[in-house]
């Protein structure tokens, strides 16, 4: 009668059942530190190494991987220290998946996690980041830590959990035409708050879920963070097996459900009546239906993140700028190089150009304000990214709407927040 | 880390819901990798107007909370990014205690890491300390928060209560215990 989640925890703590609420103590299968977490695990290292500790080695280095996402290019000297500082630690550490910038593939550390299926179904997986959660699409525990415990899992391979309650979020039919993930979770966070799902799982599941992509699903998993929740999570499928097949992996050892498994609540929701949905300033859970919006004026649109920026989120933004021009600044970021050639190669980047689009490398970027297209003071910016808090992605007197790309491109054509079915 | 002993402050009021950890330390400085000094970041873009001159509407600029170790804060605190300097910021800054109705999962577990005791209280409880004006007291060995010679318990896991009374974090106490958990891990090697 166990959930995947209670399933997986109970395997890698070596229980054969578990409860909510219990605290055990873990086997960790993967770990992923980038270049703000790396830099502050490296602290912690110091911190610890003048209380007398040595530490000249880390528990498994095969296990542990690391992004350069945050501040490249580098923003500035401190940022390109920083990466130095990264690579010191992988060579010192013999650290071998260390996706660099400039050498082939790299891009978001969320977004590698499935372009590189970094991350199995059925594994306990940790990274130095809140949306660490975006990977349980891949059927896996995923979830952020802070860079004390990223720490701690480095040296000892393993760190303690409290069993999670489930919420479990049924989606009943296919989304509609010009519908996307995103619009399904923002309603989701909408509904349950920015901290409903506190210390909480979120399973998606339902004919609405399997019919989705792979790609979709990591978008509600990926914004599960916005509700609180420990991690976010859909039960591996045919799907996921091609997608991780296409990757070259068929080996893993996939968790599901029990037929009789317990969830703390079940929220159901009709795939046809979901809509173009869009998060206002300043909160994640500041909905409305992006038509209610039609006269809300921008001045940028930024289609990029782990959130927005995968193949599909691309080709969504391309069906719309096919054969148009943006009236606002229009930003497109791959969020990894081998989503960059993909996208290449399917002509969406001329596409993008010739709508007048810039195209940038993959990055966090602006969507955590940290560089590249930041916004100013009053600026108004519709975005594929997952936050919009005061200052999100600039200046703190800024504004962020979340939409999903389609929204998005919808709204570079027009100037303002535009549904994409209302697009002439 | 040092072992946590009795508070006793005046509190600062943070009456905001949702404060993000970009709002506790902006993106900018997480550039910074040395782990001491974040305090003078704390808050930076409510704190400072542009060119660094002091916002004299904001709670922490006001000279009557100067030496305040208690932070009372609205629902959600912590929110957002899982960036721990949030905390080293919070904790370099003075703040010893936070007190809000809820906080963010990832926040929550890095104050511990860092020797700040977060705690959970009700609505109602919440808003009688927003209405304090006078020093109160945290006793983390028996629970209770003192307001006004009032009593006011509080919960927390026996595991954190630990590591924050003994000054341990979880490397130390894994260190600790470091030759039984070599031993069972030898006995259970198949």
């Amino acid at each position: 009668m166990l959930n995947i989640t209670e399933k997986i925890l109970a395997r890698a703590s070596g229980k054969s059942k578990v409860s909510p609420g219990d605290v055990v103590f873990v086997n960790v299968d993967k770990v992923m530190i980038h270049d703000v977490s790396g830099p502050g695990v490296i602290a912690v290292f110091e911190k610890l190494r003048k209380t007398g500790m040595k530490i000249d080695k880390i528990w498994d280095p095969e296990r542990v991987w690391v992004a350069e996402d945050h501040f490249v290019p580098a923003a500035d000297k401190i940022s390109a220290q920083n990466i130095v500082s990264l690579t010191n630690f992988t060579k010192q550490f013999g650290i071998k998946k260390h996706f660099k910038y400039g050498m082939g593939q790299y891009g978001i550390c969320h977004t590698l996690s499935h372009e590189e299926a970094m991350v199995l179904p059925g594994e306990v997986y940790v990274g130095g980041d809140s949306h660490t959660n975006t990977t349980g699409a891949l059927g896996a525990f995923a979830a952020g830590l802070g860079h004390t415990d990223i720490a701690y899992v480095l040296l000892n391979g393993k760190i303690w959990f409290k069993i999670p309650e489930t919420l479990y979020f049924k989606l009943n039919g296919k989304l509609p035409d010009h519908v996307m993930a995103k619009d399904l979770i923002l309603q989701i966070i909408g509904d349950i708050g920015n901290d409903g799902a506190a210390y909480k799982t979120m399973q998606f599941g339902g004919t609405g879920v399997s019919e989705m992509s792979v790609e979709s699903r990591l978008t509600l998993t990926n914004m599960t963070t916005e509700a609180g929740a420990k991690s976010g999570i859909v039960e591996p499928d045919q799907k996921l097996r091609d997608y991780l097949a296409e990757r070259g992996v068929t080996k893993y050892d996939e968790v599901h459900s029990d037929v009789d498994a317990q969830y703390e609540k079940i929220y159901e929701y009709e795939g046809s009546e979901i809509e173009p949905t869009v998060a206002k300033p300043f909160s994640p859970e500041n909905i409305a239906i992006a038509r209610d919006l039609s006269s809300i004026e921008l001045d940028k649109a930024y289609i990029g993140s782990c959130t927005g920026a995968k193949l599909e989120d691309l080709r969504a933004a391309a069906k719309i700028l096919k054969g148009r021009t943006v009236k606002i600044r229009t930003e497109v970021l791959p969020a990894a190089i081998s989503i960059f050639r993909k996208a290449m190669e399917e002509g969406l980047l001329k596409i993008f150009l010739d709508a007048g689009v810039v195209v940038g490398p993959p990055t966090c970027g602006a969507c955590c304000g940290a560089h590249m297209g930041v916004l100013a003071k009053d600026e108004i910016c519709i975005s594929t990214t997952n936050r919009n808090f005061p200052g999100r992605m600039g200046h703190v007197e800024s504004q962020t709407y979340l939409a999903s790309p389609l929204v998005a491109a919808a709204s570079a054509i027009t100037g303002k927040i535009t549904d994409p079915r209302d697009l002439k | 880390m040092e072992p946590f002993m009795k508070i006793k402050s005046i509190v600062t009021p943070l009456d905001k819901v949702n404060v993000d950890t970009d709002q506790i330390v902006p993106k900018q400085f997480l550039k910074l990798i040395q782990r001491t000094g974040f305090g003078q970041y704390l808050f930076y873009d409510w704190r400072y107007e542009q060119g660094g001159i002091p916002r004299k509407d904001f709670i922490l600029n006001d000279p009557a909370y100067k030496n305040s170790k208690i932070l009372l804060a609205r629902d959600n605190f912590g929110c957002g990014s899982s960036r721990e300097h949030a905390v080293w910021a919070l904790d370099d800054f003075g703040f010893k205690v936070i007190i809000s109705t809820s906080f963010a999962d990832i926040f929550y577990n890095n104050c511990f890491k860092n020797g700040i005791l977060p705690i959970r209280v009700s609505d109602e409880i919440l808003q009688k300390l927003f209405s304090t004006k006078s020093e109160i007291e945290v006793d983390l060995e028996d629970q209770i928060i003192m307001v006004n010679n009032t009593p006011i318990s509080f919960d927390i896991e026996p595991h954190w209560k630990k590591i924050l009374l003994e000054g341990l974090d979880d490397i130390a106490m894994t260190l600790q215990h470091e030759s039984q958990i070599a031993k069972y891990e030898r006995s259970h090697k198949t």
